[in-house]
């Protein structure tokens, strides 16, 4: 195996170890918000140091890699997809962390409303979207272009979600006065998902750039469909 | 406007095909890299320009090359003509054991000029192109042996202008110097591009990369793609382009 092929290998390993972590953390996250588990949100909020480690690392090879392999062509178009991939992961990993730490804010004893969760379907929401990581990760794995494209319909459902997500909680702060801020922290959570969302679809972008030299970037949401 | 234009070329060693159907148009003030293992053809190729193949005895052209229009192998052609519009520069620097001022000189004295005041001018205006002038101009009358490798091949590319080429060959003119008198070459290549029309044979890809603005990938005689060197480099056509410069080749 030539050098290059041996360091684009090591790259791949260290990316599918950050995106298995990220992958749990969004699931612990997810979990310790809607049982209230807050030791499971501290745990996430701890292991998102190892997140940092990982971009920090990624970061380092890529660099070394350009550096002193001068990549062309599919290598080239390899490095430079990983090392947006590896952003798009640590934002993801932020994500979790900020999911937590809503799971510890709530009031002590008072584990989010059940209805405000199924009005707002964000355990749906939440499902989809980690479905789409595991999709764009099963897409890496076997370098299909054809999988990656699949991210760009289930984003519409996040869209959707997130659209009707204001209507639906400003009714239930009005109806619910009491508990107006766990329907404020939920907007938020709900908004960050959507964000989560374009991650996904950015990561799907990335392989495709990388697998057919295709720029996917600013053709998918018009000023109709957004 | 194009400058060089090969048009189905084929070239025999004896019985061995060299090139096989080879077409390619060179526009005129640009710089083209010819890449590819080694015997793929891309010397023998670069040499058909200046017909510096006609040296060899039993080898065979087909097909036609065109230089501005006119067929550099039509009956009539005179190759010492030729030459001075195609001027050339080899792996190794060649300098005749001459002085420095005598190598750049010598171009314009076996073509007849006798005018002292113009081949000083020519001489001086030469040196400058390839940024040697700084370095040798208080030392015209030593051996051109006395220089070091880069000035030296420098001082074979201003030898080559001298006589007012319009077309550069190139044939893998670094390849014997350092890292910093490659990158000198590198970038006189970028700034003679401006006035000659260069054809570059190169073993090292990322030098093609720099230099050219369009690039040929040779393999077994045939040309397997040719492209804006941008485009070879980032997303090349064909698998055995990117095999070949990816370093997996084989």
């Amino acid at each position: 195996m030539k050098v290059i092929d041996q360091e684009i290998a090591a790259l791949k390993n260290t990316i599918n170890e950050m995106w298995a972590l990220v992958h749990q953390q969004i699931y612990n996250a997810g979990e310790a918000m809607l049982t209230g588990d807050k030791e499971l949100a501290y745990k996430v909020i701890s292991r998102e140091r190892r997140v940092n480690a990982f971009e920090l690392k990624i970061d380092s090879d890529c660099e070394d890699i350009i550096a002193l392999y001068a990549p062309v062509a599919i290598d080239l178009r390899f490095v430079l997809a990983m090392y947006k991939i590896n952003t798009n992961l640590e934002r993801l990993g932020d994500f979790a962390e900020s999911i937590a730490r809503f799971s510890i804010n709530l009031p002590e004893g008072e584990p989010i409303d059940p209805e405000l969760i199924k009005i707002t379907r964000v355990e749906e929401m939440l499902h989809e979207l980690l479905g789409m990581l595991s999709l764009v990760q099963e897409a890496f794995e076997k370098e299909s272009s054809e999988i990656a494209s699949r991210i760009f319909l289930k984003d519409n459902l996040i869209d959707e979600i997130n659209h009707d997500s204001a209507r639906i909680i400003a009714h239930y702060i009005e109806t619910h006065p009491g508990s107006a801020l766990a329907g404020l922290y939920m907007s938020g959570v709900i908004r960050k998902m959507e964000r989560f969302g374009d991650h996904c679809t950015n990561i799907a972008e990335e392989l495709i750039f990388y697998l057919d030299a295709k720029v996917m970037k600013h053709l998918g949401k018009t000023e109709d469909n957004k | 406007m194009i400058k060089i234009d090969a048009q189905n070329v084929d070239f025999y060693y004896g019985s061995f095909h060299a090139l096989k159907n080879i077409s390619m148009q060179i526009e005129a003030n640009t710089s083209v890299a010819f890449i590819g293992p080694s015997g793929c053809g891309k010397s023998t190729f670069l040499r058909l320009f200046n017909r510096m193949n006609d040296l060899i005895p039993d080898t065979r052209l087909e097909g036609k090359i065109f230089i501005d229009g006119h067929n550099i192998y039509d009956k009539g052609v005179k190759v010492d003509t030729l030459r001075k519009d195609v001027g050339m520069v080899f792996q190794k620097p060649n300098p005749f054991p001459k002085t420095i001022f005598e190598n750049v000189a010598y171009g314009l004295r076996v073509n007849g000029v006798k005018d002292k005041d113009y081949i000083e001018e020519t001489v001086i205006k030469s040196l400058k192109q390839v940024v040697l002038w700084d370095e040798v101009k208080d030392k015209l009358k030593d051996s051109a042996f006395a220089l070091s490798g880069g000035q030296q091949q420098r001082l074979c590319i201003a030898r080559a202008l001298a006589i007012s080429p319009s077309i550069l060959l190139m044939d893998e003119p670094t390849s014997a110097l350092d890292p910093i008198s490659t990158s000198k070459i590198e970038d006189l290549v970028h700034e003679l591009k401006k006035d000659y029309t260069i054809v570059i044979v190169t073993h090292n890809m990322q030098q093609a990369a720099r230099v050219s603005d369009k690039t040929g990938y040779f393999y077994l005689g045939e040309l397997i793609e040719y492209g804006e060197t941008r485009k070879i480099f980032t997303n090349p056509e064909k698998e055995s382009t990117q095999n070949y410069i990816t370093g997996r080749f084989g």
